[in-house]
């Protein structure tokens, strides 16, 4: 995270952090060794990729996948794991296996 | 109305006026009373608040927590044991800028297991973040939880407020009290105002992180501001009170016959009482004594006090608990501000009433005769011990 | 029945758990987190005890809870959601509030069967409003796998080893759904990450009552078990076809087994896969072990559904 350290004087009252989620400051796609690619035309849009994944990156839109949020993805595979129709592939992120 | 009442009904009398809307509160002697009071409120329902009859006083704490950061006013009390068990969540309280009340009734924390008073289970909050008074009488103690409230909620504050009031001594002996109506208690607290309440889920907020290194310093020096503004604070609600019930409530402390005393004690709780006898009728002998009473003893008001003591010769600090492996908690806090005083006088320290052990009058003024051969730099002093 | 597009489209219109924590690649915890914040319409407020879940969410002055979330500490997660809700109840009648607001606690295993037990049942006692979810990865895993008394017998943890003189924690684990519903709530369930529907299904049925509900989740830790990351759900899945963890909900006393499976696998499917029963498949001695643990799984499996049958013709 490479955000400015606040001052004591900054910070707001009992170290409570007031205004919602802020999956911004974490971008924990750098975690990954590998991808997921979603082969969209394979998929049967049951979003069971989306249920199971635990880092919300799975997109959706009107309840459709969409695609993958890499900014997060971490490569667990989950969604590979759980897809009925193989219609995701997980694949190395620096080319070798 | 002057009325008679003990000292734990005048507490829960003053939880009543104040009317928060959640109490979370175990029993233990003696405390116990203040809950069956409130409950008894709470059954005629004469007030609309949520008791919460907890199955601890840890989760006493832990709901009075969730109560407060949830946007509702909250009070509990406890005493000893309890107040050990609650600890690790008081902590927590204070570094969350909770404005929770709690009336301690000072009991001695065991072993062995002992029911009486003495500050002990005070001593044991002392580092906790809380802010911590002591009371003299049932009066003070009915006083001081309504300026509690209003020093707990303010702005600057935002803290647990400890008051204490020494079990059995003043929890239980029946005293005159003058309580205020019931409008004037709600005006002068006046509402609420929560700071982020979990219950504005429009606007959600994550309370209790888990701070590194990056953050855990600046994020307790925060806590440290809001310990800091109490005195400010304290001493204008106090001024605000004094006027509202007439009664002379000015200063972080009560200077007895202070002025020119040569000798003096200083003692924290219903002590005091007797110690204000004692300099009355050494007074009356033409003795230059006087007494200093603690009221707000966390923040420790170390300017202030060493002002008031840095004319005299023989100062007597009482502490009501050891503080095992050094001197008294009281004592270290005196004579600590003392240091860096031009003037100094010779401080002695003195262990006393623990477990309940009574002081009578005639102790006290033995003690402020005695301190005249005192020699600076001694170790402790035992008030009333079979040696 | 709150269907699979059914959240999904709650979760586009209000996300409530977002991506940002720091949970290792392929925990469970996030997945049933999600998907029981999903399954509930109405606004939460949660409180969460310490523990994985807690402390990679919430790193200052980072958080992914969208929703007010509160945690103070390890053991006493349902006291304080019975604060806020006290709170919530005070502040109702007073007329201060007048949106339904429901209450949720998550903890895991260890801070529900060991360290917040007596605050948990002191809730329940208390009939609050709110909803228990336990995170069950069957050991103290943010500390480094030490056993609690949800860990099953014969598991290999840092602090049951197996070592020469003892092959694993030699005590078995404590039924804490089971004690749970003597408190006689209006709902207690059983769920598992690998079967996340009826875990949402079981949200909204118990989210219908007012008064204290726990549902007590299978969750898989691929680091504190020795899986794979991206086996969650499949070892998951394995527990619940070996009736080892049986899906079932106790709703107002009635016992409901929401999941049977049609093959009842043998109890060394789910424990071969994972690296903290390694050690059963190394000796005869583990073998006799194996023996013994298919008696208690079968043992249970018949007393579940004699339950169901008493219950259910009352």
């Amino acid at each position: 995270m490479a955000v400015e350290l606040k001052s004591w004087r900054e910070l707001p009252i009992g170290g409570v952090i007031p205004g919602g989620a802020t999956p911004e400051l974490n971008k924990t796609g750098s975690w990954r060794s590998q991808r997921p690619i979603i082969d969209l035309e394979k998929c049967i849009q049951c979003l069971m990729c989306w249920l199971h994944c635990p880092d919300n990156s799975i997109l959706i839109k009107d309840q459709k996948i969409t695609g993958v949020d890499y900014d997060h993805c971490k490569g667990c595979g989950a969604c590979a794991a759980v897809c009925p129709v193989k219609a995701i592939e997980m694949v190395p992120e620096r080319g070798g296996a | 109305m002057k009325k008679v009442m003990t000292g734990h009904k005048a507490v829960a009398e003053a939880m009543r006026q104040i009317e928060p809307d959640v109490v979370a509160v175990y029993p233990i002697t003696p405390q116990s009373e203040i809950a069956e009071y409130y409950a008894q409120y709470v059954a005629d329902g004469i007030v609309h608040t949520e008791l919460v009859p907890v199955e601890s006083e840890h989760s006493a704490m832990s709901a009075c927590v969730g109560a407060a950061a949830a946007g509702a006013r909250v009070m509990t009390a406890t005493a000893s044991q309890g107040l050990a068990l609650m600890i690790e969540i008081l902590y927590i309280a204070a570094s969350m800028r909770l404005p929770i009340v709690m009336a301690l009734a000072n009991r001695a924390l065991s072993g062995p297991i002992n029911i009486h008073c003495d500050h002990s289970d005070a001593y044991l909050a002392r580092d906790s973040g809380a802010v911590q008074i002591f009371a003299e009488s049932a009066q003070e103690a009915y006083d001081y939880m309504i300026m509690a409230q209003k020093l707990a909620e303010h702005k600057k504050v935002r803290l647990p407020v400890i008051v204490n009031l020494d079990g059995f001594t003043l929890t239980h002996s029946a005293q005159v009290v003058e309580p205020l109506e019931d409008a004037q208690v709600k005006e002068f607290v006046g509402e609420y105002e929560p700071i982020y309440p979990l219950l504005d889920v429009d606007n959600p907020s994550t309370w209790g992180p888990f701070a590194m290194p990056d953050y855990y310093f600046e994020l307790k020096r925060a806590q440290q501001a809001a310990m800091e503004a109490v005195p400010e604070v304290f001493l204008s609600v106090q001024e605000e009170y004094a006027k509202l019930s007439g009664r002379p409530y000015k200063g972080l402390f009560e200077p007895y016959k202070l002025e020119d005393a040569e000798r003096v004690l200083v003692v924290m709780g219903s002590t005091a009482g007797t110690a204000k006898v004692a300099v009355d009728e050494l007074r009356a002998k033409g003795e230059k004594v006087g007494l200093l009473k603690v009221w707000l003893w966390r923040p420790f008001p170390r300017e202030e006090i060493a002002s008031a003591l840095e004319g005299a010769k023989v100062v007597a600090v009482l502490d009501r608990a050891f503080s095992f492996g050094n001197m008294g908690a009281l004592y270290l806090d005196i004579t600590s501000a003392l240091m860096h005083r031009e003037r100094r006088p010779i401080v002695v320290n003195y262990i006393y009433g623990l477990g309940g052990r009574d002081t009578s009058t005639e102790q006290l003024m033995q003690v402020l005769q005695e301190i005249k051969d005192a020699q600076p730099g001694e170790g402790l002093r035992y008030l009333g011990l079979r040696e | 029945m709150p269907s699979i597009k059914v959240l999904a489209k709650r979760e586009e219109e209000r996300v409530r758990f977002t991506g940002g924590h720091s949970l290792c690649a392929g925990c469970a915890e996030p997945m049933i987190v999600r998907t029981v914040l999903n399954a509930i319409e109405e606004p939460v407020v949660v409180a969460n005890a310490t523990g994985c879940l807690e402390v990679a969410t919430t790193r200052y002055p980072t958080t992914v809870w969208n929703v007010p979330w509160i945690h103070s500490a390890f053991e006493n997660a349902a006291a304080t959601i019975a604060g806020v809700e006290a709170a919530y109840k005070a502040l109702r009648k007073i007329g201060k509030i007048e949106k339904r607001i429901r209450f949720v606690a998550f903890a895991g295993d260890g801070g529900t069967y060991d360290i917040g037990l007596q605050s948990l049942s002191g809730a329940l006692e208390r009939g609050h409003d709110f909803l228990y979810v336990v995170l069950n990865n069957e050991a103290y895993m943010n500390t480094g796998v030490q056993r609690s008394s949800a860990t099953p017998r014969w598991a290999s943890a840092t602090t049951s080893p197996v070592g020469k003189a003892i092959p694993g924690k030699p005590q078995d684990r404590k039924d804490l759904t089971e004690i749970a519903a003597a408190h006689h709530v209006a709902y207690v369930a059983q769920a598992s990450v690998s079967h996340l529907i009826d875990l949402a299904n079981k949200v909204e049925r118990a989210m219908k009552y007012e008064g204290p509900k726990v549902i007590n989740v299978l969750s898989t830790c691929p680091l504190g078990w020795r899986v794979p990351w991206d086996k969650s759900v499949e070892i998951a899945k394995l527990a619940v076809e070996t009736c080892y963890w049986p899906l079932y909900e106790v709703e107002q006393g009635r016992y409901r087994i929401t999941y049977k499976p049609r093959k009842k696998l043998p109890i060394e499917e789910w424990l071969k896969p994972q690296g903290r029963f390694r050690h059963l498949f190394k000796s005869e001695k583990g073998k006799e072990l194996i023996a013994e643990l298919q008696t208690a799984v079968d043992r249970h499996w018949e007393e579940l559904l004699m339950k169901e049958r008493c219950t259910q013709e009352g």
